[in-house]
């Protein structure tokens, strides 16, 4: 049970790194506070699992401090960190059983055997591993010996956390979902801190309360999947999560806005006051296609746009249209009339995102 | 429509060639030698089991059966455990680890009467070093008169000789281990001999089993370098099994019984590794 806080946090593969690109974590302060489920989102190869090594100890940092509850643990092994991990694909010791593959970290720190028998039996019962418990693990299929790696780690309720590296990789899909749910519950009864790696968007957002999304060895957005969704704090936020992604259009300033090709869009007062402090920055609008506004029917304040062509998903249809050289996307509702040739469209000014360098422009509310 | 007929039995032909000529036809002709008294081509008895009888009676085959037996457990009680222990401390990594292996893989070059001849040498008390040493520091000791001191250099021999094998076979096994194996027993809180004993251990069975039959079959059969270092002295000492036979076929010309006895060494080989390997595996099958 603790906080965990990075501070001055970066790490590098390399014995000498130079440029940024060197690092595989770019230096950060971050905080997961006690009893959170937070998941840790982002594309292969962006510093999730290094992150994660980092804080169980297997890895250390070539700079900054790891502490736990406020106390640096960065001298600590693993095994004095008290922490959990499961691993992306299972780990089980074969010649034991299933029972004694989840008592083996209880019996490690010395806890009594009626103790580890009732602390198993507990968790056997959360993961449905009851009818396996005196098989030999090695005869398992991958998603029971995965449910076992999970149970090592969640037979510890001492823990000061647990860590999940894309531990539902080699599970059946319609096992995904019922182990989500069951971490969940256990996250629920027991008020231990999860932090959970993953470059699934919908698995972090059934799991987490905040994310964390990792982009280039940086944490680009801590928050909740709503603040995710609506004001994506990085323009890799906005085109990673949702489906399709964000709208983003490379735009210049211009008199009461900004503008790209012949097209002008007008920004509300108080981003117009920033644009001038923001010269020499690229400069980005963006919109989610959920929040593009379709019109029915020809109307005079609305943009025009070409349409290029329309997918049918089921419950709705996503309709792709050329504006002003600008491919851009918008979400159709499923009885929302499906425009031919041409569309009228406008980007509602509480859902156009301004970034600069890549980064939301924020204004105070 | 399916055509039934013989015809696949064609294809079996060449490796049943194959395997006539090289096992088959040499061990008949065993077999052939071992149930007839022959004094030359024309005049021969079929003499049935009697050379087998002969055989299994004869007091200095017990004795050498039973110095064999000890000399194989020996051998596998030290260089497995030795070889599994020098592949747990050889570095895993860079030039220290190529170095290793190649000094471990020196021994496995020399040519078996090389290495009897370096320790007939390296064992003499006037001019070689052990034995010189061993003297100088007041150890008596005599490889070709003390039955005991020839014992033990005919071992240490061996296992200088072979434990690099278990070495090697011990250590690509290690490296096969993945690395998250070692990284969930650290967070697992698992003890170093936990680790040994739940990993690596389990993980090394296929590796050892190669090991234990290889190094079983061999010492079973081990006749080049006690027979330059000891000549199978002082006595009967060091007299393996190999070397009766040896000297009761080519010494004696003693052709019925020693191909009754080559067959029963055979026999012994074939039924002690398959008894290891059933032994071995037999976890695997169960449950």
């Amino acid at each position: 049970m603790a906080e965990i806080r990075l501070h001055n946090l970066a790490h590098s593969y390399s014995g000498t790194p130079k440029a940024p690109e060197d690092y595989a974590i770019r230096e950060m302060n971050h905080i997961w506070q006690q009893g959170g489920a937070y998941a840790l989102l982002g594309p292969s190869g962006c510093g999730k699992s290094t992150l994660l090594n980092i804080i169980s100890g297997l890895l250390s940092p070539s700079q900054g401090e790891v502490q736990f509850d406020g106390k640096a643990v960065n001298r600590l092994s693993p095994q004095e960190r008290n922490i959990a991990q499961v691993f992306q694909f299972p780990v089980v010791y074969d010649t034991m059983t299933v029972f004694d593959n989840l008592a083996f970290p209880l019996r490690n720190q010395g806890m009594d055997e009626a103790r580890v028998m009732s602390k198993v039996h507990e968790i056997a019962e959360v993961l449905e591993l009851h009818p396996l418990l005196h098989k030999k693990a090695r005869n398992l299929t991958a998603d029971e010996k995965q449910k076992v790696s999970m149970g090592r780690g969640l037979v510890r309720d001492d823990v000061s956390a647990i860590l999940f590296d894309e531990p539902l990789t080699v599970i059946d899909p319609h096992l995904k979902w019922k182990l989500r749910r069951k971490l969940k519950q256990i996250h629920e009864q027991f008020n231990i801190t999860m932090v959970y790696v993953t470059h699934d968007q919908l698995e972090a957002s059934t799991f987490a309360d905040k994310i964390a999304v990792m982009y280039g060895g940086q944490i680009v957005q801590f928050g909740t999947p709503r603040e995710l969704f609506e004001r994506p704090g990085h323009t890799f936020v906005g085109y990673f999560i949702g489906s399709p992604g964000m709208n983003l259009i490379d735009v210049q300033r211009c008199e009461g806005g900004v503008r790209f090709a012949d097209t002008v869009l007008p920004l509300p007062d108080a981003l117009n006051q920033r644009l001038a402090e923001l010269d020499g920055k690229r400069l980005q609008v963006g919109i989610r296609p959920e929040f593009v506004h379709v019109w029915d029917g020809a109307y005079e304040d609305a943009l025009c746009a070409r349409v290029l062509h329309v997918e049918d998903l089921g419950t709705y249809k996503i309709l792709t249209f050329d504006l002003d050289g600008q491919v851009l996307k918008a979400r159709l509702q499923e009885d929302q009339l499906v425009p031919r040739e041409q569309v009228y469209l406008s980007f509602p000014a509480q859902w156009l995102m301004l970034y600069a360098d890549d980064y939301l422009v924020e204004v105070a509310p | 429509m399916k055509v039934q007929n013989n015809k696949a039995w064609w294809l079996v032909l060449p490796v049943f060639l194959l395997v006539a000529f090289s096992a088959i036809v040499p061990m008949m002709t065993v077999v052939n030698y071992s149930v007839q008294d022959i004094f030359d081509p024309a005049t021969r008895y079929f003499v049935g089991v009697d050379w087998y009888r002969q055989v299994l009676q004869d007091p200095r085959l017990h004795d050498s059966l039973l110095r064999q037996f000890i000399f194989s457990a020996c051998v596998l009680l030290i260089e497995i455990p030795l070889g599994i222990a020098i592949a747990l401390c050889m570095p895993t990594r860079g030039r220290w680890a190529s170095l290793c292996l190649i000094l471990m893989a020196i021994p496995l070059l020399i040519p078996w009467n090389v290495v009897g001849t370096i320790w007939q040498i390296f064992g003499r008390a006037d001019i070689g070093l052990m034995g010189w040493a061993l003297n100088s520091l007041g150890i008596s000791y005599n490889y070709a008169a003390n039955t005991m001191d020839a014992w033990v250099t005919v071992l240490i021999m061996d296992v200088w000789h072979w434990t690099s094998l278990v070495a090697l076979l011990c250590y690509s096994g290690l490296r096969a281990i993945p690395d998250v194996y070692y990284q969930a027993a650290r967070i697992d809180r698992a003890s170093n001999w936990a680790v040994f004993r739940h990993i690596q251990l389990p993980k090394l069975k296929s590796v050892l089993l190669i090991a234990v039959m290889l190094r079983f079959m061999d010492s079973f059969m081990i006749y080049t370098e006690p027979f330059v270092l000891t000549g199978g002295g002082p006595g009967n000492a060091t007299t393996f099994l190999s070397q009766t036979l040896t000297q009761m076929a080519v010494g004696q010309f003693d052709l019925g019984p020693a191909a009754a006895f080559s067959l029963v060494y055979f026999l012994i080989i074939l039924l002690v590794s398959w008894l290891f390997y059933t032994a071995m595996t037999h976890d695997d099958k169960n449950r």
